[in-house]
């Protein structure tokens, strides 16, 4: 029972980083209609930079907030530079981009950093037993962040006039342009906070996967199954689609499968979804006006 | 709740209108059927030639091409003319691939025995992923087929089915030997066997897409309600051509494992399914003919790239895709096409 209770707990644990991907996945989606394949390759890359300003001697949380905020700045000129002319492009033509930034960012990770497995600093690591040894440090503190940025999201979006106007942009953009929001520059925002958001992600995961340019794959199709699971277009359900997944991984990884099937059991719950509830758990079903 | 109206795609439509029946117009002259015959001759004997001009390594990478544009026809068959994103198609590969390992190594089947099973499993593969993933939007393809070409490699290595796929060590098969009376190679033998399927299959694609089925794919593509409104089931033909593109993926993938002789998982992960991807893209979307300039691209050039860095067919890929789609969204193909457009207009307008 009591190995239950941890593999849950990891569960909750890695679910937080799945939740937050898949958030920022959902960001792009709603104001776009495209998911970005290059979520998780960009977000490899800020943590690498992380991992270079701690190496260089920066404080850890200075590390873990001046990534963000550089993700910030690269996920707003991407959108600028990149995304922008391709606004009316076949959706081919918008995936081909996705992919091609996606081996950008992987091949240039390669090139700077080298394809050698490197360990990753956590902060939150103690030698004393949490709870009666049944959640790790950095679980809690993994945790505790990733709430710590989901909170805080859901307070733009909810609190702030900005959040009110990128809310706006997405959902209708030709009324709030007419009311003076620039749309342009919400999206942008929109890719930027997207971008600081998978950095954290990536820097939370990055003490448990290790370092590697291709870490974020993995986390970035749990994330894919996270958003299904709980409706690509409905924010919170991503999010808790992304615990779900989370905690779903790691009880199937010990009693069911092996860990040699991980991978395979996000295809499983893409599939299931599709089959059962397209429109996820909490999405709403998709309609079509002709 | 559809985003915007569907665009018609821009980098698609020099390819529909080549397919209509007016493209002939490019070429104003009918050529006579005599010219035809030696054009057609013309083309065997540089397809042919290289078996006995070049060195058996040189070959070798000219067979992988001719499997890998057979693959990416495939790709295209579904993602060009049906305008369904797969980035999956890795799987189908590796499917036909194993599908011919096993049957050679453990039953000792000739190779060109293996191709019909090769055919059905990746068929029956492509449809089941189709069936769900199809009923959706096209986004959906993408990310399933996206999660399939990653949980590949695992399962090829699990337990249960190591015994048959050697686990990570993968199977060693060997290239059929030519028929007795031939005075050539065993790799002459498969060059020569690969472009002979190759050819077949690039002629049943160009049948397929010029007629009845074809259209039907591309108005799914341009407009689905138009086609919803006459009567088209479009998840029936969406699925349909997914399975009929895995079909061609997969013998691609047989044509590939005979060629290297060996298969292994750590061959076909997601990696594989994005190189395809970017031969497509390269070779230009919806053209049958960008197709082979596509496998020629994906096995020469990371080939050239590999000797600067490790990391250099990937940054060029990436770079090189998100250019193409900037300013040549139509690949080669596109390129070639508006070439022989502005010969015409020179030649037509004095």
């Amino acid at each position: 029972m009591e190995g239950f209770a941890h593999q849950l707990v990891a569960g909750i644990a890695t679910g937080g980083i799945y939740a937050s991907v898949a958030l920022a996945l959902v960001m792009i989606y709603q104001a776009t209609h495209h998911v970005n394949f290059a979520q998780g390759e960009m977000a490899t890359f800020s943590t690498y930079l992380a991992w270079a300003a701690v190496q260089a001697g920066a404080p850890w949380w200075v590390a873990l907030l001046g990534t963000a905020l550089a993700s910030f700045a690269i996920g707003v000129a991407i959108e600028r530079v990149l995304m922008r002319p391709m606004r009316d492009a076949p959706v081919l033509a918008v995936v081909g981009v996705f992919i091609g930034l996606m081996l950008f960012f992987n091949s240039i990770t390669g090139w700077i950093f080298g394809y050698t497995v490197k360990p990753f600093p956590s902060p939150f690591e103690t030698s004393a037993p949490l709870l009666g040894g049944l959640v790790s440090g950095h679980e809690l503190g993994s945790t505790a962040v990733t709430l710590a940025v989901l909170a805080l999201v859901w307070a733009f979006f909810r609190h702030t006039s900005l959040g009110l106007a990128m809310r706006a942009a997405a959902f209708n953009p030709v009324s709030a342009r007419l009311v003076g929001i620039r749309v342009g520059w919400m999206l942008a925002l929109g890719w930027g906070l997207a971008a600081a958001i998978g950095a954290v992600a990536g820097v939370m995961v990055a003490p448990v996967v290790f370092l590697e340019p291709n870490m974020m794959l993995g986390v970035l199709l749990y994330a894919f199954a996270g958003a299904l699971l709980g409706g690509i277009d409905n924010p919170a359900g991503a999010v808790a689609g992304g615990f779900l997944v989370g905690v779903i991984e790691n009880l199937a990884g010990v009693y069911l499968v092996g860990t040699e099937l991980k991978l395979t059991l996000a295809l499983v719950i893409i599939v299931g979804v599709l089959l059962l509830r397209p429109s996820g758990l909490f999405g709403r079903p998709v309609v079509s006006r002709v | 709740m559809r985003g915007r109206p569907p665009v018609s795609a821009a980098q698609d439509r020099p390819a529909v209108a080549a397919a209509e029946p007016q493209a002939p117009a490019v070429v104003p002259r009918r050529r006579s059927r005599g010219i035809s015959l030696a054009l057609f001759l013309l083309g065997a004997a540089v397809l042919v030639a290289p078996a006995f001009l070049l060195s058996s390594f040189r070959l070798f990478q000219l067979t992988l091409a001719a499997g890998y544009a057979v693959a990416i026809l495939g790709l295209n068959l579904v993602t060009g003319y049906n305008g369904q994103i797969s980035l999956g198609h890795g799987a189908f590969y590796a499917v036909g691939a194993y599908a011919t390992a096993i049957l050679m190594a453990h039953f000792d089947w000739p190779f060109w025995a293996t191709l019909p099973v090769a055919a059905v499993v990746s068929g029956t593969l492509g449809y089941a992923i189709g069936f769900p993933a199809l009923r959706l939007g096209g986004l959906y393809l993408a990310l399933t087929t996206f999660s399939l070409a990653l949980a590949v490699p695992q399962l090829l290595k699990h337990k249960a089915v190591e015994e048959w796929t050697g686990g990570v060590q993968g199977l060693f098969i060997v290239k059929p030997d030519p028929p007795s009376f031939l005075p050539i190679e065993a790799d002459q033998w498969l060059y020569l066997t690969t472009l002979a399927i190759a050819a077949l299959l690039f002629l049943l694609a160009r049948n397929l897409v010029r007629g009845r089925i074809g259209r039907a794919m591309m108005a799914v593509r341009d407009h689905p309600v138009a086609a919803e409104a006459v009567g088209m089931d479009l998840a029936a033909v969406k699925t349909r051509t997914f399975a009929a593109s895995a079909v061609l993926t997969g013998l691609a993938g047989s044509l590939g494992a005979v060629a290297v002789e060996f298969v292994a998982p750590d061959s076909f992960t997601l990696m594989l399914s994005i190189t395809l991807f970017v031969g497509m893209v390269v070779g230009g979307v919806a053209s049958i003919g960008g197709a082979v300039f596509g496998g020629l691209f994906i096995v020469f050039v990371p080939n050239l790239a590999e000797s600067i860095s490790k990391a250099a067919p990937g940054a060029i890929y990436g770079v090189l895709l998100i250019l193409l789609l900037f300013v040549l969204p139509g690949g080669a193909a596109g390129l070639w096409r508006r070439a022989l457009e502005r010969r015409w207009r020179r030649d037509g307008g004095g």
